[in-house]
């Protein structure tokens, strides 16, 4: 079960703001994060490289949706 | 080789130091001392200068704003990032303009001219550093909370194009100069560049900030909310390379006392700057910030900057901002309610 977390539209730092609370809420997991903008898919990359995540870009129309793994098989 | 420098992380800096060099260039070039960029100070000399306040000594169009607005819209289309939208809340964010230009007028500087500031010598540079870190920790705190001030929707691409259009339009009159707009003939406003100077200066920041997506009080938010320094490092580049520019012009200063239009009201030069800091938290960027985004089209931004042209002109039609001698009482009292506003806002604005 992905936790969705929808930041299309919202200001910064909410889309990396939210993604952090929801990875931090789980040991491991998938959040998928949707944006709708350069900007704010680079902050969230960043943010989940930084938390040691495997992240997934998908462009969706206009949008992106990315996927991020927290732990797992190593 | 332009792939690396386009690094996100490398990009950050190298805006950091153009934004640090120049803005000391600017202020040997002609714009006043310590004053080579400050978006908050230009935005109120425009204001001046379209006679929105009559200050005499702080009327003149400055090339620098149009100049980052334009720039950021010249980048946002060669890299497909130009996007009209609007709808978070214009009128909040209206507001919370206005007193950001009013704490920022308290303080005589916006978050780059206080780096430019502290390169030049100024330690009043400290306190409203400090404030805007206070301004932060608590958007920080509230952002935490839930704070926001609502999702923006695409729009029709003429709401992205009213504010470059405005600014091509401000740049004309900056050129042409006709006699209905105000021009200081004494004072700071009569502290400028030559327009070319300036122009270029401001399109080139523009276009390296939208890229680079820098943002001075991001930069320090981001150290409380993330504990990530991506942006921060921009503003120790801007830092860095002011002050070595300063230094090698011998524009370097060290004090409190004296300092180019400036004071050392320390309690509202601090006071001042945590309006700053909580706005542009609230708001998602720095003044700086909000010219780049309202260049991308982002009429919401756009609506920040206007709050802050016409904050300018209250600020200086009812004697709210400060002079080197120090805090106004009106000033103050004008703090106080924005503070008030802006904490009203931050705590009953949530999902």
């Amino acid at each position: 079960m992905a936790i969705e977390v929808d930041a299309r539209g919202l200001s910064c730092p909410l889309p990396v703001a939210k993604t952090k609370r929801a990875l931090e809420g789980i040991e491991e997991g998938v959040v998928v994060t949707l944006v709708d903008g350069e900007t704010a898919k680079g902050n969230v990359m960043r943010l989940a490289e930084k938390m040691g995540c495997q992240v997934k870009v998908e462009k969706v129309g206009e949008e992106y949706r990315l996927t991020i793994t927290k732990g797992g098989s190593k | 080789m332009l792939k690396r420098l386009s690094a996100p992380n490398v990009l950050v800096v190298i805006t950091g130091l153009v934004i640090g060099v120049l803005g000391a260039l600017l202020a040997k070039a002609g714009n006043p001392p310590n004053m080579g960029i400050c978006v908050a100070c230009f935005e109120r000399d425009i204001a001046g200068g379209l006679g929105l306040h009559r200050a005499e000594t702080v009327q003149y169009i400055r090339p620098e704003i149009p100049g980052f607005l334009l720039g950021s819209t010249i980048a946002a289309f060669i890299f497909g990032e130009f996007k009209a939208r609007s709808s978070s809340a214009p009128m909040v964010r209206f507001l919370i303009g206005v007193f950001v230009m009013i704490g920022a007028l308290v303080f005589l500087g916006c978050p780059v001219r206080t780096v430019l500031r502290l390169a030049g010598g100024d330690l009043n540079g400290l306190t409203a550093l400090l404030g805007i870190a206070t301004g932060a920790f608590i958007g920080v705190l509230f952002l935490r909370r839930g704070f926001t001030l609502g999702r923006s929707y695409e729009a029709h691409p003429i709401v992205g194009w009213v504010m470059p259009g405005l600014m091509a339009g401000l740049l004309l009159l900056a050129i042409l100069k006709p006699a209905f707009v105000f021009a200081s003939e004494k004072g700071p406003g009569a502290m400028h560049a030559a327009i070319v100077v300036s122009l270029g200066a401001g399109l080139l920041i523009g276009f390296l900030a939208q890229r680079s997506r820098m943002c001075f009080v991001g930069g320090i938010r981001d150290l409380f909310l993330i504990r990530d320094p991506h942006l921060f490092n921009g503003l120790v580049a801007a830092l860095v390379a002011a002050t070595a520019t300063n230094l090698v012009l011998g524009q370097f200063k060290l004090g409190f006392e004296g300092q180019p239009v400036a004071h050392t009201n320390h309690l509202w030069n601090y006071l001042g700057m945590v309006l700053v800091g909580l706005g542009p938290t609230l708001l998602g960027g720095c003044p700086l910030r909000q010219l780049v985004l309202s260049g991308e089209g982002n009429a919401d931004a756009g609506m920040v900057v206007l709050g802050m042209v016409v904050g300018a002109g209250i600020a200086h039609n009812f004697g709210l901002a400060s002079s080197p001698k120090g805090a106004t009482p009106g000033g103050m009292v004008a703090t106080i309610i924005g503070l008030a506003a802006m904490l009203a806002i931050g705590y009953f604005m949530r999902e």
